[in-house]
Order: structure tokens, then sequence, then C-alpha cells
């Protein structure tokens, strides 16, 4: 053991992490699952989203942000946390227009298989129906669909940090809040080229490329079989 | 066999309708295959398509509900079906969230009229009215997931719900036993 491991606990159960790492980062490579939507692997961490919340030492803290450090307890797996998130999940749901039964994105979508995974069967808010959400189709690969977006923020992130473009960006605040596409008004007048990691990061099915939709069938799609969070659960020893 | 002995005897009844859905979920109904014949054992239907009987007779056990709240028929339907099972299942998208009716709750009711019997592309409405026979159910300003028109029980999601999900959830229910579904059975397409 170096002088730069740090020992901590989770849900009762030691873990070992390098200093300089997230609660997230130390969980995952210790095989413990924390749900996340906005964190995403080699992208700065955003801490937008809270699903990721676990309590450090009584308190509450978003696991993607919060360093960690020697003696801490986390607490994760407990119903209140699990409760918590499932309210977050329940309002991402009744927010937008989220309609899993035609969406390209299903069984591949995060938010999604956060639900299934939360086990729930229907949200427990009063759906929103937002009429003031767009679909920008100008760009010959790439779409976007604003009913779907969960302002996660990891095209914003992508694009300026990964593909050095800085094509997406917010606008608005409150429940105006929107992804907007680079000084111009449409995806067609940006660089985004359907290759870029903005592209391929978003979680559900907001940003999606065209011309491949429904290719996987249904039984063969990422969480048609296998939880969201397993390939990280795997890692336990 | 008095009254009351018959009345114990007798097997639990469920009713199933379909409100603004598009008759799939009854399909994965009747896609537990022979299982259908087991499940006459466990029950006798009531109100259901399956058998065509229109009102309901009497009390039920469990009430299978597809679709969501489009127009005002469908509102009398469902809170009918509340009045008559002990317990409600909204069965499916639609009676969940609505599904593809409430693709138009993000366009006024006027505009899906007008584009539908004025101004579509495809319409010959020689009249240029709305129809608006006294006969016409008529539409709700948007379309409402059961469980925000009256109590729902339980949620049994899915486009349609596995023809599984179904089945073990209604035995289930019908033998007093735990539900745990497997992770694959419970599913949004």
């Amino acid at each position: 053991m170096s002088e730069n491991t740090i020992t901590f606990e989770i849900d009762g159960v030691e873990v070992q992490g390098t200093a300089g790492q997230t609660i997230m980062q130390a969980a995952d490579v210790a095989g413990i699952y924390i749900p996340r939507l906005c964190a995403f692997d080699g992208l700065e961490p955003f801490g937008s989203c809270r699903v990721c919340t676990v309590k450090v030492n009584g308190r509450f803290q978003s696991a993607c942000t919060q360093p960690i450090a020697e003696g801490i307890i986390v607490e994760n797996d407990s119903e209140e946390l699990l409760e918590l998130r499932r309210n977050l999940v329940d309002m991402l749901f009744v927010e937008g227009n989220h309609f899993c039964m035609f969406c390209e994105k299903s069984g591949n979508c995060e938010l999604q298989a956060l639900a299934y995974r939360l086990g729930i069967a229907a949200p427990k808010y009063p759906y929103m129906f937002p009429a003031d959400r767009n679909v920008d189709a100008t760009h010959k690969d790439v779409f976007i669909d604003h009913n779907r977006c969960i302002l996660c923020a990891r095209c914003v992130r992508a694009s300026r940090d990964l593909d050095g473009k800085n094509v997406f960006q917010f606008v608005g605040r409150g429940p105006q809040k929107r992804i907007a596409v680079n000084s111009r008004a449409r995806l067609v007048d940006t660089d985004l080229n359907v290759t870029d990691k903005a592209v391929e990061v978003c979680p559900v099915g907001a940003i999606l490329t065209k011309h491949v939709g429904y290719s996987i069938p249904v039984g063969k799609r990422k969480y048609d079989h296998t939880p969201i969070g397993a390939d990280i659960e795997a890692n336990k020893k | 066999m008095t009254k009351e002995q018959e009345n114990i005897m007798a097997k639990p009844k469920i009713a199933t309708t379909s409100l603004a859905g598009c008759f799939g979920c009854h399909m994965s109904i009747l896609d537990i295959d022979d299982r259908i014949l087991e499940l006459v054992e466990l029950v006798d239907f009531d109100k259901s398509p399956i058998n065509d009987i229109k009102e309901f007779t009497g009390e039920c056990l469990v009430g299978l509900v597809e679709g969501g709240c489009a127009n005002e028929e469908n509102v009398r339907v469902l809170q009918d079906f509340r009045k008559h099972c002990k317990i409600l299942i909204s069965v499916g998208d639609c009676a969940i969230n609505g599904g593809l009716p409430a693709m138009r709750n993000t366009i006024s009711l006027q505009e899906c009229l007008d584009e539908a019997y004025l101004n579509g592309p495809s319409t010959q409405n020689t009249s240029g009215k709305i129809p608006n026979d006294p006969e016409i159910p008529l539409l709700l300003d948007k379309v409402y997931p059961c469980h925000e028109v009256v109590k729902v029980d339980y949620h049994l999601p899915g486009c349609p719900p596995p023809a599984d999900t179904i089945w073990e959830a209604l035995v289930a229910l019908l033998t007093n036993k735990p539900l745990d579904l497997p992770y694959e059975l419970i599913k949004y397409d």
C-alpha cells in the first residue's frame, strides 16, 4: 500500500482508493455500483442529476464530485437513498416527453435502465407533457430531440473537452433551461460530426445518429437482460 | 347449497377493458396460450372484450385496464371498473403514461381536430365541420394515464407487457403469493 492509499467504508464494506479519487471512482474500482446519469467515465464530474447522491458521514453528497477521505462512512444502498433516486428518476420521466415504446434508444437508454433497476412501474408524479420541446433534424447525420433531453450536460462537456468544439451549451434558467447549439440555432450550422464523442455520450434518445435506428433487435440490446451497473459490479473481488 | 356457500365456492371474477389503447395488451393476455385453460380454472371472466360481456354482472376481484383516458367514455368506463373491481391494474404503457395517444398532449385539442377533419393533407370533408354528434364521446383536453383519473393498485408496464408478466402477476394475485418478477419481465417497450 502506498501512502496515497485511502481506506474508507461503503455500506459497511471496507474500500480502498487513491488520493484524488471521487467516491464514485473508488466505488467503481471496488465493484460497488452507485447509480448515475450525468457522470460519465472520461468527462469532468458535473454533479447535476444528483442520482448518485450518497450519505457521507450522515450528510448528502454527490458521489461523482465528492473526493474520498480517510475513514469516511459512505451509505449507498439504503432504502432512504433508493427512494430519493427513484423520485429523481420519476421527475425526469414526467418532466419530458419520454415515449419508450417508439424511441430508438429504448433498450440502450440509461434513464430507462435506471428506472428498471430501481423497480419503477409507474411514476408517482403527474405527467407534464411539455409542449415547448422541438426536434432539430437539420444535420445530415445527427438529430437532437429536446423532448427526451434530461440536461445531463454530457454533450456539453464531451464537445468542449473531448471534441474541442463547443457545439452544445445550456441556455435559460430553471424550468426554461435547454441545451442549445453553439452560436447558431440549427445543428446543421455547427461543425458537429457524427463521429464526435458528444453524439456518443448521450444517455437518452436526445442526440441520435440518423440512418441506424432500431438496428439492434429487441432481446439483444444493452439492458434487455443485464441491469445497468452490472458491468461495474463485475469488478467486485 | 345455500346462497352463502355458493358465494364462497364461486371463483373470483376478472374484468378487462381497452380504453384509449390498441388492443395489443389484450393480444398479450391471449398470448398466455394454453395457460388460458388454467386461468379459467382460477377465475370467471366478467365484463371483457374477450367474452363480449358488455356490463358488469357483479363485483370482481381483478380489473385489467388497457389504454389511457382520451375521452369522456374512457373516464366513465374506468370509474365503473374502479367501482366494481377490488384490485385495479393498469396494463401497458398507454394506461400508465398515456402512450402513443398522449402524443397529442403537446398539441391543443382544437389544432388536433382541425388537422384531422379540416386541414389534413388527406382530409376529404365537404361539410367543413368537425363531427359533433351526441353519440360520439367528447374528447378530453389531453390523454390521461389511468392513475391520474382513479386510484390504480398495480402497474404492469410494457408495450405490450409480455404475456408472462401478465400471467405471473395474475397467478400471484389469485393465489395470494408475493409477486417477484424477473428483470426481463418489466420493460417499457
